[in-house]
């Protein structure tokens, strides 16, 4: 387990950003509920979330819906504010034992988070919980420098990744965005019926 | 509600998808399903529709097919909605020296395994052939199919290889 403690680059507060340390959803000190998981061509999935205030006690209830959403979702790694019907920039991600992660941070939520460094793009097909009935190729960052902040303290935070959950993380970037994979497929001809169900 | 399965192929040039597509759109007919591209100077397409009955749509078509340019088949089907995933989803690719047979050499060990093809596009650049396929397999077969593959590729002196296409849920 990596908690990403490299520095930022030039020019920025190198003070403001850290790892996640021993964060984790129980830290959110509320209940999640677990919501309905809406499904494309809903509206809210094609609109950029707003920014939101980390500390709020809506945000921090939010964080805590997404993880229970997430944990009760079989095979999901991750989950967007908006694919629960909720237009911001929030969501969880959790790539725990799955066989293409190498980096892995465990359970963590990330408030108004973006991609500062992005490189060493690889293709790869993926699905999504709120489009089921279709997979697409789509090129991705396998080497990834996220910041954002943590809900409930707001603590920025830096996270350095890899492989699965750098592509975990992109695609819920994206989400947050009004963006969908099939917003990122590779040509007319990546996308595909879906196959194989959990 | 009529499906109908419409074919159209003619030599390439800009404005073929929205002709066609312009005369589904005013008759009513609902383009589902379809997929078109450019084939050594053809643009083809092959399309499901819903609506019109199919004599209407070839009434319709045969302004475009007047010119000589495109040829158009309509046929009414039987709706079958999504057929059920029959195994596991893989990718094949062959490449190597064009010669007969290739595609279909290939495509009969994996319909000997059990397996079925679901989409599948050849390219010809110079002397290089390539085939693409994506390939729903039984449970439990790959290994061994990857190893027919090798031996038929071999023996046709091509390349092959045979990797699962099973999508990253995030």
């Amino acid at each position: 387990m990596s908690d990403g403690q490299s520095g930022p680059d030039g020019g920025r507060d190198v003070e403001a950003y850290a790892g996640l340390g021993d964060w984790t959803p129980e830290s959110l000190a509320v209940a999640g509920e677990v919501r309905a998981v809406v499904s494309a061509p809903h509206q809210v999935l094609s609109r950029a979330g707003d920014e939101v205030d980390p500390t709020a006690e809506e945000t921090v209830r939010l964080a805590a819906d997404l993880v229970a959403t997430m944990r009760v979702s079989p095979g999901c790694v991750g989950l967007a504010a908006p694919q629960v019907g909720v237009a911001a920039q929030v969501f969880a991600v959790d790539v725990t034992g799955h066989p293409k992660a190498v980096t892995v941070h465990g359970t963590f939520v990330l408030c108004n988070a973006r991609v500062v460094e992005a490189t060493r793009w690889k293709p790869g097909r993926e699905g999504c919980m709120s489009v089921p009935d279709l997979t697409g190729d789509v090129k991705r960052a396998s080497r990834l420098v996220v910041e954002g902040e943590l809900p409930g303290t707001g603590a920025a935070v830096r996270l350095v990744t890899d492989g699965f959950e750098a592509r975990a993380l992109q695609h819920e970037i994206d989400h947050c965005a009004g963006l969908l994979f099939l917003d990122r497929v590779a040509g007319a001809h990546a996308v595909y019926q879906r196959k194989v169900y959990l | 509600m009529n499906e109908l399965a419409i074919t159209v192929i003619g030599r390439d040039r800009p404005g073929i998808v929205a002709d066609v597509a312009e005369v589904l759109a005013r008759l009513g007919a609902n383009l589902t399903d379809s997929t078109m591209t450019r084939l050594r100077g053809h643009f083809a397409m092959t399309l499901i529709c819903t609506g019109p009955d199919a004599a209407e749509v070839e009434t319709a078509l045969v302004p475009l097919a007047a010119e000589g340019q495109l040829l158009a088949t309509v046929r009414a089907v039987t709706p079958d909605g999504e057929v059920a995933p029959a195994g596991e989803p893989y990718v094949l690719a062959v490449h190597g020296s064009d010669r007969m047979g290739i595609v279909a050499a290939m495509t009969r060990v994996l319909v000997d395994a059990g397996g079925n093809v679901t989409d599948l596009s050849t390219r010809l650049a110079g002397s290089l052939y390539v085939v693409l396929a994506e390939v729903e397999l039984p449970a439990g077969v790959a290994e061994t199919v990857t190893g027919r593959l090798h031996r038929t590729a071999a023996e046709l002196g091509v390349e092959v290889t045979l990797r699962p296409a099973d999508p990253d849920l995030l």
